[in-house]
């Protein structure tokens, strides 16, 4: 039983925390007032929310700050992630300013590319990196407002030296680009595609496409049916005729499916090295030009580089547990070459494929290696130790890498060495 | 805007590819109006309608169609003690469909599902997309970037291994939805306008080691090599959860074709879904599932399946030992499950005794 009444002071606070939300300040409140309105009254009768925090934290007052320290209220995080993704023109994050575009030229007659790839590219800074075994000067368009530059064989010596066991000719050279750029994100497109369009005959922009894909996050924990959550229109959700290449050489891919996804943790996956893009800062040393076909050739069937750099690289980010994406964006690639020219060649690079798929799948790298180098230089050694005896190939390959990890550390970060 | 198709009597009735090789099983607890729209593509099929609630409530099923239809007290009559197993109030009990079924393969989609439009305005015949997905291997031990390679128009790209090339038997092949995407509560309340407008035209086999959530709305099986496994679980009345019968399927199935050397495949074909139900009421029900799917992820990402399980059922015995083992610690639901299990596996053994449909063969 109450012996006294309540104060009026104290009706008027009680009647206070009930409208509590309707206040947009309480700094002019008395101290001793704002204290017991606080801890008396609204944490008390279970009033506290955020909005209500807010307004106590905005007073200032010393008292009630350290109150809410010393009873450790914090603000509540928010556990589901936004999945809602930028505009297309608008990517979340990167600034053009982050972005190499990173060309190899195996053809020297670069005007075609150029012109096809100038509304798309013109806003990056480009590097093109000449093979060192093209004689012929490269032609580029003049008076285009790239900003370029280009880098040929006596770059590559200059920087490298003779004393390495990397070939940086062929689609190698590209790597060397990789290794002089400072920018965060590197996209790098062959040098005979050019854009893909939509179905309103608009060029599609491959580089937009690529940095939406690694500005938002990957989820290689689990398969998404909806595929990429982080696109817009979609989120995480609750045979016939069975053949083969070599029998229709008329195929051409005209699907376009219209997808992204993450490769799953621990799924092996062909990265082809045509149209690709990432986060140099995290994943460049990974990339290494390391498998070379003894008869490596001039056209994509004739190389395994990328492959083999495409599975170190998903090692490292499955490690590392970092996100591969793959799907968007397409780009048009024209007809080169001789298949069965090619198949000569190629044969070595299927056989090897056979060895190393299930290599790759069953490696496990160990915890101390936290950095994309000491993955790398871990996996070298192994390559040397576990395949180096079936194939010299694999011998050369683990050299190629280890050269590689020495040169990315020496001159992959710093002022630029050419 | 993405619109189902209207008028499907005018759609091409192509041959009617595995017609007495295939089920198609259907729950309902409304009416079965929507048959009307399928009627070109499912007519020359037989259907296994499941009944579930009011078993004195007649379900109308339109005329022309080959069917047998089971309500809950033909369920309880055919199974007797073990009818424990299957669900009430609750999709999954068209579970008991495929136990009933004695065909090959089953095909099985909701009661508000519609006939999609493809990109260019052609009413997709879902089931024979299905079929063409279970008839053409899978890949799930190197991942092809061009998607299934066994569509027209795509193959393995360079660098896939050639030894893998031959592929494994289909197993599951799970299609997806135009319009109301398969959401969960939180995000469907999140999100309550958003519709699935994007036509993916892929098909592609879900790599081996990877689960995912298997929706029921729109699934085809080979009910020889994996129907065993294809147990909904305990939902609805009486259950503390709802709507993840098809999502504890799908890991069961997927760790159990992963380790059979079986394929999944999702992509292609889409239906429309048109119903989009209660969000409040789907959060209700799913709620305990979101929290205890943090602990049942991990469980299965981490299953190990001995070496001499070399049968669905073997398979899914020592599963359900698990499930009690590892998962009774977080709900005593989970051991009610678990019995579930070995009771809808001497369920199907009864119902389908020992010939050639229940040993793990391949295809």
């Amino acid at each position: 039983m109450r012996t006294q009444p309540p104060s009026l002071l104290s009706l008027a606070v009680d009647a206070s925390v009930l409208h509590l939300s309707h206040f947009s300040d309480l700094s002019p409140l008395p101290d001793h007032i704002l204290l017991d309105l606080f801890l008396k009254r609204t944490l008390r009768a279970g009033k506290l929310n955020e909005k209500i925090l807010k307004l106590f934290l905005a007073t200032g007052k010393e008292e009630v700050l350290s109150l809410i320290q010393t009873l450790n209220i914090q603000h509540i995080l928010t556990p589901v992630l936004p999945t809602k993704s930028p505009k297309m023109s608008v990517v979340n994050n990167i600034e053009d300013g982050e972005i190499d575009i990173v060309i190899g030229a195996l053809h020297s007659d670069l005007r075609p590319f150029m012109s096809a790839w100038k509304s798309i590219f013109s806003r990056y800074h480009l590097i093109i990196v000449k093979d060192p075994d093209l004689k012929d000067d490269l032609q580029i368009t003049e008076g285009l407002s790239f900003k370029i530059d280009i880098y040929t064989k006596s770059h590559i010596d200059k920087v490298v030296g003779s004393s390495t066991s990397i070939a940086f000719s062929g689609y190698s050279c590209k790597y060397f680009g990789f290794l002089v750029s400072r920018k965060k994100y590197i996209v790098s497109i062959d040098d005979d595609c050019v854009p893909a369009k939509d179905a309103d005959s608009i060029l599609i922009d491959p580089v937009a496409q690529h940095l939406r894909n690694l500005a938002t996050p990957a989820t290689p924990f689990f398969f998404n049916t909806l595929y990429d959550p982080y696109r817009n229109g979609a989120d995480f959700v609750r045979g016939l005729r069975c053949t083969n290449t070599s029998t229709e050489p008329e195929k051409r891919n005209s699907r376009y499916v219209d997808a992204v996804m993450t490769v799953p943790a621990r799924v092996m996956m062909p990265i082809s090295g045509i149209n690709i893009a990432f986060n140099r800062e995290v994943v460049g040393p990974a990339l290494c030009p390391a498998l070379r076909l003894t008869v490596e050739g001039k056209v994509r069937w004739e190389t395994m580089e990328d492959i083999w750099s495409g599975m170190c690289v998903k090692v490292v980010c499955d490690h590392l547990g970092l996100g591969v994406k793959s799907g968007l964006p397409y780009v048009w690639r024209n007809d080169r070459g001789d298949a069965i020219e090619s198949l000569k060649k190629e044969w070595e690079g299927v056989k090897l494929m056979e060895e190393v798929v299930p290599w790759f799948q069953s490696m496990v790298l160990s915890r101390t290696a936290t950095t994309a180098e000491d993955c790398v230089a871990e996996m070298a050694k192994r390559v040397k130790e576990q395949l180096g005896g079936s194939d010299p190939g694999f011998g050369r390959a683990a050299e190629a890498m280890m050269d590689w990890v020495e040169l990315w550390k020496k001159v992959g970060s710093g002022p630029s060495p050419v | 805007m993405v619109e189902p198709a209207t008028d499907t009597k005018s759609a091409v009735r192509t041959v009617a590819l595995l017609k007495d090789e295939l089920d198609i099983v259907i729950p309902t607890i409304r009416n079965l109006d929507f048959l009307e729209m399928w009627r070109p593509f499912f007519e020359p099929y037989h259907l296994i309608i499941v009944q579930d609630g009011d078993p004195t409530k007649t379900i109308k099923v339109p005329d022309g169609f080959d069917y047998e239809l089971y309500n809950r007290n033909d369920i309880n009559k055919i199974l007797g003690p073990k009818a424990s197993c299957i669900s009430f109030k609750d999709s999954a009990c068209r579970c008991f469909g495929y136990m009933v079924s004695k065909k090959k393969y089953i095909f099985t989609i909701d009661d508000d599902c519609f006939v999609a439009k493809d990109p260019s305005g052609k009413a997709i015949n879902a089931l024979e997309q299905h079929i063409k997905n279970l008839l053409c291997p899978s890949t799930p031990f190197f991942f092809n970037t061009l998607y299934d390679p066994f569509r027209e128009g795509a193959d393995f790209v360079r660098g896939y291994p050639f030894s893998l090339r031959e592929g494994v038997p289909t197993a599951v092949s799970h299609g997806l939805w135009l319009n109301i995407p398969d959401y969960d509560a939180p995000t469907q309340l999140v999100k309550p306008l958003e519709r699935n407008t994007r036509y993916v035209d892929a098909v592609m086999t879900i790599p081996k080691g990877t689960l995912f959530p298997m929706c029921g709305m729109n699934l085809a099986f080979h009910r020889e090599l994996i129907g065993p496994a294809m147990y909904f679980g305990l939902m609805g009345d009486g259950q503390p959860i709802g709507r993840y019968d098809d999502m504890w399927a799908g890991w069961c199935i997927k760790v159990i074709c992963d380790h059979l050397g079986l394929g999944v495949k999702t992509g292609l074909p889409y239906i429309y879904h048109s119903k989009a139900s209660n969000p409040f009421v789907n959060l209700r029900k799913e709620y305990k599932g979101i929290f205890w799917q943090e602990e049942i992820i991990p469980f299965f990402q981490a299953v190990s399946l001995p070496k001499d399980c070399t049968t669905v059922q073997k398979c899914y015995i020592e599963l359900a030992k698990m499930v009690k083992d590892k998962l009774g610690k977080i709900d005593p639901y989970f051991d009610k499950l678990a019995d579930a299990m070995v009771t809808w596996i001497d369920a199907w053994d009864e119902l389908n005794p020992t010939g050639a449909a229940n040993k793990g063969k391949k295809a």
